[in-house]
């Protein structure tokens, strides 16, 4: 099984050499655009969405489902099939051994397989459908091993058996079928697997949704602990936001599948720009501190087979203005920020513009659409 | 043995007590001789116009409890009385008539709605079996009064849709308002928002919250996320291995947790204003040992084996819910370390019967 994967295969560009500079990124997305064809015309799901991935930090990006979360990362790392096309935009890899980015776009499917895993891991969603049920934990461990590193199968073994020991679990559970190992086990193996192959980006897409909080906590400390070990970046997926606050580098909020502010987790946090982010940061109950006023965000994310105009946030907006139906979405600088890179996709909380002046006491849209979940 | 007769519930406040669950247990047998014990001794009382949250992990029997409570399955021991009245488990009709008292909301709105059936069909099924004879006139004026009471407007659009036609909150309002079709005095909410986005969870929370007063239900709120439960609920009950070891009122279990599972359960939510400090020294990891020490005696503290302060005691002799004060108690033979300040001076605290 393990010899028509092909094995490593060299990159284009992978010749030992300086390698990338500090502080360049190493996975950089540009004005990437994915449509999913359908009879009833293209589904908009990622609308030119630019991120950077710099090594050793952790990208959280966050959306309600259907923001096109998951499906910018896909794309970046080409994992995705029709229906979806990739309609626009570029992604670079460098890694540390390459003296020039590689253009993820453009790449064959056989110089495919050497840049994923060894360079781009994944963690999936679900521990319990991503592993197979009728192999167990060292043949499913070896086979990535082998696979990719071509290692003999007794180092195949050994290798498996210390990834065991890097996330904690006994090497006795190699024999175990994932059946026989309880949901946090299993996560922890999937993330030991993507580790396997000492890859420079892992993308984690919400790796701890479906644990407890106990487990789950356990879980992200020990990503952690692992990424300031070994280096490696993260992309970090989730709907949670309080749980990126505390984990998270940088945060990059998605809506109706446009990035509506990206910023330091502490800027996130104490001050956001985006009406998005601020109604989703009192969205979730506090357990700590005082009891505070808590609203949802009422209505529902667009119809993006049909994106309205503008900004697609405007039909849940409080603060929207009549403006804001022919705005371009497009992030720009948050001026008021200490963080040169705070960018938000709102223009009318920046100072600096003119029409800001007059949002706060202008003409917001009185009469709002009693967005009742009616739209579909 | 435990029966919390004296401890005053933190719901009784709201209004009449509808449901009382006492010494509730259910073992399911595995073969082989092995049994599991998904709900040993768990009293719970439900009162008009009041929300009492069930708190645990997956696999702590809460969801077991509330399928007891609803009637799905028979207990292995303990009883229920609704309105004062013994429930029979035996008979048609008679399950039948609690069943339109106890209603049962589910977790997953993509899997409990029939995909083949419209809204109207879900809606008009329960109006027709447990609301006795009503004409067809009525049964529509009913189920359109139900859409509007769950805000599906206009309710004749949304009666024709099938499931998949809506979206995961809108299916969840059906589920509600099947719910209330029976015109239930108790709702049992297995985990109602935890499928659905964070941005909608507390539109569905005030909306059940606003359903719970207008029809003055006693509700029942399971749910894994203790944050929620502060604010919606007004009694917790902290679930562990199939028993209650924390009761109390909402606000004073989240902020001054007595248990130590529920001080790890409450020290493991996330923390926005405390960046990372917790996660970065690994605070949420005391509560974990080397699985190698293998599961608790059966009468042993079935925390014992991850808790931080477990003495020989603790892996001996399993410690009942001991009253800490009025309304509040804890299963915790520690209690003196874990909650000082709780703590009443009493040895061991003192049995909630005596």
């Amino acid at each position: 099984m393990t010899t028509d994967l092909g094995g490593p295969v060299p990159l284009p560009a992978g010749q030992a050499g300086q390698g990338r500079l500090a502080g360049e990124p190493v996975l950089s997305i540009r004005d990437l655009s994915v449509v999913y064809r359908t009879v009833t015309g293209d589904v908009r799901a990622v609308d030119k969405v630019s991120l950077d991935l710099t090594a050793g930090e952790i990208v959280g990006l966050v959306g309600e489902s259907g923001s096109g979360k998951s499906t910018l990362a896909y794309g970046a790392t080409r994992l995705l099939r029709a229906p979806a096309v990739i309609t626009g935009g570029s992604v670079h890899y460098q890694g540390r051994r390459m003296d020039t980015p590689i253009d993820v776009l453009q790449l064959t499917s056989h110089q495919l397989a050497g840049l994923r895993w060894q360079e781009i891991a994944i963690v999936f969603q679900s521990a319990m459908n991503a592993l197979n049920p009728v192999m167990n934990v060292h043949s499913q461990l070896t086979d990535v091993i082998r696979a990719h590193l071509r290692l003999p199968r007794g180092e195949a073994t050994e290798k498996a058996a210390g990834l065991l020991d890097m996330v904690g679990i006994p090497r006795a559970r190699l024999r175990s079928y994932p059946h026989e190992l309880s949901g946090g086990m299993r996560q922890r193996i999937m993330i030991a697997m993507a580790l396997a192959t000492d890859p420079e980006v892992v993308i984690m897409d919400e790796p701890t949704t479906a644990l407890d909080v106990v487990v789950q906590r356990e879980i992200l400390g020990q990503i952690l602990e692992l990424k300031e070990r070994l280096g490696f970046a993260v992309l970090f997926i989730t709907h949670d936001l309080s749980l990126l606050l505390e984990l998270a580098d940088r945060i990059a909020v998605m809506y109706a599948g446009q990035l509506m502010e990206i910023g330091t987790a502490t800027e996130i946090h104490h001050e956001p720009a985006h009406p998005y982010t601020k109604r989703l940061l009192r969205s979730f109950p506090a357990l700590h501190g005082p009891r505070k006023e808590l609203a949802g965000i009422p209505g529902t994310p667009p119809d993006l087979h049909s994106p309205p105009p503008g900004c697609p946030f405007l039909p849940r907006c409080t603060e929207g203005t009549d403006a804001c139906s022919h705005i371009d979405v497009r992030l720009a600088r948050v001026t008021s920020s200490a963080d040169p890179e705070h960018m938000t996709a709102c223009p009318f909380v920046l100072p600096d513009r003119p029409e800001a002046a007059t949002s706060g006491s202008g003409s917001p849209v009185s009469v709002r659409p009693s967005t009742e979940e009616l739209t579909s | 043995m435990s029966s919390q007769t004296a401890l005053e519930s933190a719901a009784a406040a709201r209004g009449t007590l509808v449901l009382e669950a006492s010494g509730l247990t259910k073992n399911f047998r595995l073969g082989r001789g092995q049994t599991v014990r998904a709900v040993r001794d768990v009293s719970i009382s439900l009162y008009r116009g009041a929300v009492v949250a069930l708190v645990g992990e997956s696999g702590s029997g809460k969801s077991t409890a509330a399928r007891l409570l609803a009637g799905q399955e028979h207990p292995s021991a303990g009883t229920i009385r609704l309105n004062d009245q013994p429930v029979e488990p035996s008979g048609r009709r008679a399950f039948r008539r609690y069943k339109s008292e106890v209603q049962l909301v589910f977790q997953d709105p993509f899997a409990s709605l029939n995909p083949a059936h419209t809204v109207r069909y879900h809606i008009e099924r329960p109006l027709r079996l447990h609301r006795g004879q009503l004409s067809n006139d009525e049964v529509h004026k009913e189920a359109a009064g139900l859409m509007d009471q769950v805000r599906l407007t206009p309710a004749e659009t949304f009666l024709a849709k099938y499931p998949h036609e809506l979206s995961g909150g809108q299916r969840q309002r059906v589920s509600f308002a099947r719910a209330l079709a029976a015109n239930p005095s108790v709702l049992l909410a297995d985990e109602p928002v935890s499928m659905l986005d964070v941005s909608i969870r507390l539109e569905m929370l005030a909306l059940l919250d606003d359903l719970r007063q207008r029809f003055q239900l006693a509700m029942l709120y399971i749910t894994h996320d203790i944050a929620s439960a502060r604010y919606f609920a007004d009694e917790i009950l902290v679930m562990y291995a199939g028993q209650v070891v924390e009761r109390g009122p909402a606000e004073d279990v989240t902020q001054q947790p007595a248990h130590p599972y529920t001080q790890l359960l409450v020290s493991s939510a996330p923390d926005p204003d405390n960046l990372g400090v917790a996660l970065r020294n690994g605070a949420g990891r005391d509560g974990r040992q080397p699985a190698a020490a293998g599961p608790p005696l059966e009468n042993a503290c079935q925390f014992s084996a991850r808790c931080p302060l477990a003495v020989d005691r603790c892996r001996a002799e399993a410690p009942p819910l001991l009253q800490v004060s009025s309304s509040r108690a804890a299963a915790c033979w520690r209690l003196d370390v874990a909650a000082p300040s709780l703590y009443t001076g009493r040895e061991g605290g003192g049995d909630v019967t005596s």
